[in-house]
């Protein structure tokens, strides 16, 4: 099916339903009740969740098949927001200019910075694209404010010279759509307690990532894809047999630059501005966090580790203090107090400590992540493969 | 030429803290193999060891002020430091006056602990893996570290003076023969130079002089004949990072009053020193140490009005500039070995 063999086509399909049954699967509590607020089925997360995905999936393409460790992506991510924000500036407010800008943009930002760094392997890549970020980062803060808008950042303006659209002087500012359709727009099915929200920015950005998704399992079958993990295992060897791995390696990172662009143009197009932060360089180690947390090399990990990410992000971060008393309020009242006390530095403003010691403990013991960490479950567990079919049908890349 | 004197000055301030990193990540990458992105959290570590040194010095306890009230009418309470009960007010006082460069001596064991705990807990088990796998753990251990420090302390930065002895500035010109006022440097900043030649001339010396370095430097050229030779190099080198892990920390005590301390600062030093490193060249320790000053110096140049209203930006984006010419024309560094990471 779609050109690919029958695990590669299932696990696609799996995905695509997931995507798009994500309002209900991602709202499993009735509205009102304790659990509610792990429900991650509202649509701003939701955007992230694929958004996100979109940005890991062509981090993977880089890290995952040449074995390049980029720390400066998020710049390419930042060049697509700009964009795509100049473009409902100055265009219309349909969103595919803005993408298609966005990701032509990322791509040919990624095609100079790439032909500089791919000259050197190892850290001094790692450091380079360090350094291109930064210095895109600093610029965009600094000199560059006319074009980036600085500190505040990008924004729409109501007197906007849009070539369809016109500017205007009173009135909303318009908000970004798809042929009439609006980005921000929802439906809500109310079933019981249970409220379900379906976001056309959503189903939007949902539509657009299993387009990637499909297309990075074909560059991960190709021979293209085959070439790149030549590049990993042994670029040496790959030089003595005749071949120059310069092409296949830039060509990589101008593709998952693109991948990054085309993630910062959905970003701009579901919230309209853009800012420097975006592209500083803790930006770029949050993509690499996800890659490896979900399982570089693998087609679904960084998918599922950018989803774990922002959920934990957003989720997490929120539970406070209260909550846990509540929780462990069946506890008698001294222990209640050492258990909240124990777990409190992990959840809330802390969540990042909860996010470095997961990582560390990913990076230590489990270097295909967390589907490598599926795969050893369903192997320990040999009958529990049927109940997890997503993990069990991927294979790392190596 | 005082403009240009000045900006000399500022830059070897900048300078001593890059060159002070940049050292430390040499001596665990020359000895270890090991790209530690958990350096800059040491830093910050060291920084917050002054920030704990002058809080603990400052516990102070309740007492009464004789025939004094407050407008209710019961007596007038004050706070005095425990530390004026055993030593006494005047030299008490001074003694929390001084907590910054007091901290020094606290933070090399602490330092030299925490660097031995994470070599042996974590790096060791991480020599055989690819550098890309421990720069991702270094990666995790910063985020942890500075999470944890953020908890303790707070996500504000602390403001932690230095001595009332140095604050203040010092007519640098009138010294060399510049007119008064022409040249006006802030005390600290002197010292901090001056504390950073020491420390880094005192490393050269170990290194060079003792028995102790000469094995070091012997096992960093090549460590398995030093392993034939029957000495525990692994035990040598878990020292170095110790010793590395307590030039960061110093390099932090130190800049405390230059800069209040929070939890994310080291992530902000990490980036400019792993490019300091290696535009000295990996592996290279007067390299690093020539690296530093120069971006430091290179840094202040740049960030002059004259040069901003030729180029403008140029400040913000020379350092990066710098490396990305360096690593493209001269892929070792400016004094890197033959050798060493070039894969």
């Amino acid at each position: 099916m779609f050109g690919l063999d029958k695990k590669d086509a299932s696990l696609l399909l799996i995905v695509a339903v997931l995507v798009a049954f994500a309002p209900f699967f991602l709202n499993p509590f009735p509205e009102g009740s304790g659990w509610a607020q792990f429900n991650a089925g509202y649509p701003d997360l939701m955007q992230r969740f694929v958004i996100f995905g979109i940005f890991a999936i062509g981090f993977n393409i880089l890290f995952g098949l040449t074995g390049y460790l980029s720390f400066g992506h998020a710049a390419f991510l930042g060049v697509g927001s700009y964009a795509a924000v100049w473009m409902f500036k100055l265009l219309s407010m349909n969103v595919i200019p803005a993408i298609a800008l966005a990701v032509i943009t990322a791509g040919a930002f990624a095609l100079i910075i790439g032909y500089v760094s791919l000259r050197r392997s190892g850290i001094y890549f790692s450091i380079l694209t360090l350094a291109f970020a930064q210095m895109s980062f600093a610029l965009a803060y600094s000199v560059l404010t006319p074009i980036t808008g600085g500190e505040t950042g990008l924004q729409l303006a109501l007197d906007d010279p849009r070539i369809f659209g016109g500017a205007a002087t009173e009135g909303n500012i318009p908000v970004p759509g798809f042929f009439g359709l609006e980005m921000r727009d929802s439906a809500q099915l109310v079933l019981g307690n249970w409220v379900f929200t379906f976001n056309v920015g959503y189903y939007f950005a949902a539509i657009i990532m299993l387009l990637s998704f499909y297309l990075s399992i074909r560059i991960f079958r190709s021979p293209f894809g085959m070439m790149l993990r030549a590049v990993k295992s042994n670029q040496q060897r790959l030089n003595y047999t005749g071949l120059n791995p310069r092409p296949y390696t830039l060509a990589a990172f101008v593709i998952s630059g693109m991948y990054a662009g085309l993630a910062g143009g959905l970003m701009a197009s579901m919230d309209p501005l853009a800012g420097a932060e975006r592209m500083f360089w803790t930006a770029s180690g949050e993509v690499v966090l996800m890659t490896i947390l979900g399982g570089v090399g693998t087609l679904i990990g960084p998918v599922l580790g950018a989803g774990m990410i922002k959920y934990m992000e957003n989720i997490i971060s929120k539970i406070n203090s209260d909550i846990l008393h509540s929780w462990f309020a069946f506890l008698p009242d001294g222990l209640e107090d050492l258990v909240v006390t124990l777990i409190y530095p992990f959840i809330g403003k802390g969540w990042h400590l909860t996010l470095g010691i997961v990582f560390m403990l990913v990076v230590i013991f489990l270097p295909g992540g967390l589907v490598q960490g599926g795969q050893k479950l369903a192997g320990l567990f040999g009958r529990k493969k049927a109940q997890e079919p997503k993990n069990a049908t991927t294979e790392p890349a190596e | 030429m005082d403009a240009i004197i000045l900006q000399i000055l500022n830059g070897l301030d900048k300078g001593s803290a890059y060159a002070l990193i940049a050292l430390g990540l040499t001596l665990i990458f020359g000895t270890l193999g090991v790209v530690n992105f958990a350096h800059g959290a040491l830093f910050m570590i060291g920084a917050f060891c002054a920030v704990t040194l002058s809080r603990l010095l400052s516990l102070s306890h309740k007492v009464e002020v004789p025939g004094a009230t407050d407008f209710l009418g019961n007596p007038q309470m004050r706070d005095v430091p425990y530390i004026y009960d055993i030593f006494g007010e005047s030299l008490g006082a001074s003694i929390i006056d001084w907590a910054v460069p007091l901290s020094i001596l606290f933070a090399i064991p602490v330092m030299i602990l925490i660097g031995v705990i994470m070599e042996r807990g974590l790096i060791k088990h991480f020599y055989k893996r690819p550098h890309a796998d421990q720069i991702l753990v270094t990666f995790g251990l910063a985020i942890v570290l500075q999470e944890i420090i953020k908890y303790y302390y707070g996500a504000n930065p602390i403001p932690t003076p230095a001595p009332a002895a140095f604050v203040g500035s010092f007519d640098f010109g009138a010294l060399i023969g510049f007119e008064a006022g022409q040249i006006i440097y802030p005390y600290w900043r002197l010292v901090y130079f001056a504390f950073a030649a020491l420390i880094i001339g005192a490393v050269f010396a170990f290194l060079q002089f003792t028995t102790f370095g000469m094995v070091v430097r012997a096992g960093m050229a090549d460590r398995e004949t030093v392993g034939l030779l029957g000495i525990n190099i692994d035990k040598r080198f878990t020292i170095m990072f110790g010793l590395a892990a307590a030039v960061a920390g110093l390099a932090g005590v130190m800049y405390t009053p230059i800069n209040s301390p929070n939890y994310h600062m080291g992530m902000d030093f990490l980036v400019l020193s792993f490019v300091v490193v290696v535009v000295g060249g990996m592996g290279s320790l007067p390299g690093a140490v020539l690296a530093g000053f120069l971006l430091g110096i290179l840094e202040s140049f740049a960030s002059m009005r004259e040069v901003i209203a030729i180029i403008p930006g140029i400040n913000q984006v020379i350092i990066y500039l710098v490396a990305i010419i360096i690593l493209l024309t001269r892929p070792r560094g400016l004094m890197g070995r033959k050798g060493v990471m070039e894969d």
